[in-house]
């Protein structure tokens, strides 16, 4: 962005306490209730557990030993997994979503948009409640099926792996359509048109013109719900019956159930670390895509 | 057998009821520089589009290389676009830009890369192939544009105003280069402008559009010097419209009354007597003759009349003429050094002077409103 009339010393005196005030504020708001409990986090994840208080202060990485238990192991792996089924199967439904929205009229769009967000209107848990009475055994679903005469007797929809997948699906979605359209809004018809003229076949031009365009949307789209994903511990116990547990549920019931805390800790700084390379991922991925854009 | 590189034959366009092209009939030999230059809107993109099968034409048939091209998709056609917006690849580097075409006919490694860097050589970019389009000026990227097209040796290279985004020295350097490269590489170029000048120093020939339709077809010396109806006389170049009308007729000459005097002219089209005429006349052509030159007789036939307005140009002085009669005049005087007289070209405004034109050198047309 262009930067205007840098030389103005009376207004910019003006503005000054304001923008202190602004910026200051938001840095005390981040340091008060971001970094200093994720400092607190990482501190209670080297610490011992207490007898009498929830921590006590000797130094130790036995919480991160313990994550290596093959117990733990396997639910660091159910969760990446489920999480990342999850990821795929918005990635794979939210992308052509997401190209279809952007040829739809251009009158239409805010609408089609609209009622992609409409369901965070509602909480997702509250969402996640009215899941169970349509899967569950004499719920809708199975209702339907049985009306139309699909199925004789009902399927058993709730408390399996496919029910919380759904779930999850249900409430990820949006994350992904929602920039994956912000990049393939952005992304110049012309270059497709230049494409096919200069011969490309329709898979030549996804694979070598759309994709790496709009890379850095679907890696934003993928941590925007593959993130949520690993720590959506309610959606599991209320479709899945708390039958698998997930980092999400270890971490809640090692604060809550087990009071734990340097064990939940450890889990929870892993999860961030997990975050932090994402989060690097796309700063790599945007940086490639970004450099050379059109003027 | 037929010459044509390219022919369209009665070739409509309507976006929803509005029509963009009318019965559009067009032939380019192979080889052959043309231009379509008209105003903005008056089709001419279009007829690119539908050349380059981005969008199908509503009626009339399309042919390129004699091959009917209403079924095929812009990948198989052997043509390329120059896009105005260059729509070079923005992910990828110069050379890859280059490659992307000659790797979808599968060449491959050394052939691959003789290839597109004899084509950087050509468009002088050869040290600029690793870099991104983003790191390049406009005219830099243009290059990029012309060598990702000219690699795939197309029959007809299709350039949609190319060089209206270059600054006005830039262009002129690239009118020249685009011209020569034309010539080495025998390649149709079919080129869309709307600037008269670009369209008459680059083109073998010049199609004229207006309102979806091809006004004059012609080499860039007739267009200019015998348009053919008022539109293409007024777009192409500056001209002087005088009213008149035919008091007798010999055909080709005819006297011709404009106002209070009788002027006889020569003019191809056929008169009554009787009929309206526009008589146009190029500002180059109109003669000034100052109060103090010629004598009375001479002075006799001309048309008196006072300097408006003087704008000084560095090799001409541009002179805005009111005839006595009312109509005003644009004249672009040149400095002779061989007319001592005529020198200073030191016109004032309010000044007194006579104005006549060469004859023969005057556009004769029916009028029109």
């Amino acid at each position: 962005m262009r930067r205007k009339a840098q030389g103005h010393p009376v207004p910019m005196r003006i503005r000054e306490p304001f923008k202190l005030l602004a910026v200051g504020a938001i840095y005390f708001w981040l340091t008060a209730f971001a970094l200093l409990p994720n400092l607190l986090v990482v501190i209670a994840s080297v610490l011992e557990r207490g007898s009498d208080e929830f921590v006590a202060f000797a130094f130790t990485l036995d919480s991160y030993r313990r994550l290596l238990d093959p117990l733990y192991l396997g639910v660091l792996l159910d969760s990446l997994g489920l999480a990342a089924a999850t990821t795929a199967l918005c990635l794979l439904l939210g992308y052509p979503f997401a190209y279809l929205l952007t040829r739809m009229p251009v009158r239409w769009r805010p609408v089609l948009l609209l009622l992609v967000i409409i369901p965070f209107w509602t909480s997702s848990l509250v969402r996640t409640y009215a899941m169970v009475i349509l899967l569950q055994t004499n719920g809708w679903l199975n209702q339907i099926l049985l009306g139309l005469g699909l199925i004789a007797e009902p399927l058993e929809l709730l408390y399996t792996e496919p029910a919380v997948i759904a779930g999850m699906l249900y409430a990820l979605l949006p994350f992904m359509i929602l920039p994956l359209y912000a990049a393939l809004e952005k992304l110049d018809r012309r270059l497709i048109e230049a494409a096919r003229d200069l011969g490309a076949g329709w898979i030549t031009i996804f694979r070598r013109i759309i994709l790496p365009l709009t890379l850095p949307g679907v890696v934003a789209g993928c941590m925007l719900t593959f993130l949520p994903g690993l720590g959506m511990f309610y959606v599991a116990d209320l479709l899945g019956g708390a039958k698998t547990m997930l980092v999400g549920n270890l971490i809640r019931d090692q604060f809550l159930s087990a009071r734990d805390w340097p064990f939940g800790a450890a889990a929870s700084v892993l999860l961030t670390g997990l975050m932090g390379l994402l989060l690097w991922a796309y700063y790599l991925s945007s940086r490639r895509a970004g450099r050379g854009a059109l003027p | 057998m037929n010459e044509w590189v390219i022919e369209l034959r009665n070739v409509s366009k309507a976006y929803a009821a509005h029509a963009v092209l009318r019965n559009i009939n067009l032939q380019v030999r192979a080889g052959e520089f043309l231009t379509l230059l008209g105003p903005s809107g008056c089709g001419k993109t279009t007829i690119l589009r539908l050349l380059a099968g981005f969008e199908p034409a509503d009626g009339g048939e399309i042919l390129i290389g004699g091959q009917d091209m209403r079924t095929l998709p812009p990948e198989q056609r052997h043509v390329n676009t120059v896009f105005q917006s260059y729509a070079l690849f923005p992910h990828l580097t110069v050379f890859e830009n280059v490659a992307f075409g000659p790797r979808l006919k599968r060449i491959r490694g050394e052939a691959l890369r003789e290839r597109v860097m004899d084509t950087l050589r050509m468009v002088k970019l050869e040290d600029f192939a690793g870099r991104k389009p983003g790191q390049l000026s406009g005219g830099q990227q243009q290059r990029v544009a012309i060598a990702r097209a000219v690699v795939n040796q197309p029959r007809v290279l299709l350039l949609d105003e190319p060089l209206s985004a270059l600054d006005y020295k830039l262009r002129k350097a690239m009118q020249l280069e685009l011209k020569q490269l034309q010539r080495r590489l025998g390649i149709t170029f079919i080129f869309v402008t709307h600037d008269q000048e670009e369209a008459l120093s680059m083109s073998d020939r010049v199609a004229v559009m207006n309102a979806g339709r091809i006004e004059q077809f012609g080499a860039p010396r007739q267009i200019y010097e015998a348009p053919e109806n008022l539109f293409v006389a007024r777009f192409v170049g500056e001209i002087n419209n005088l009213p008149g009308r035919v008091v007798a007729a010999a055909p080709p000459r005819y006297d011709i009354r404009l106002h209070d005097r009788v002027v006889n002219l020569k003019s191809p089209y056929v008169f009554g007597v009787g009929d309206r005429v526009n008589v146009l006349i190029r500002p180059e052509d109109v003669r000034i003759w100052r109060e103090c030159e010629g004598s009375a007789e001479e002075r006799a036939a001309l048309f008196p009349a006072v300097v408006e307005g003087v704008v000084y140009k560095g090799s001409t002085v541009d002179l805005v003429i009111r005839l006595d009669s009312g109509d005003v005049l644009s004249t672009t005087q040149f400095f002779n050094e061989d007319d001592q007289a005529i020198v200073n070209l030191d016109f004032r405004e309010g000044e007194r002077v006579f104005v006549d034109w060469v004859h023969d050198w005057e556009t004769i047309l029916p009028h029109e409103e």
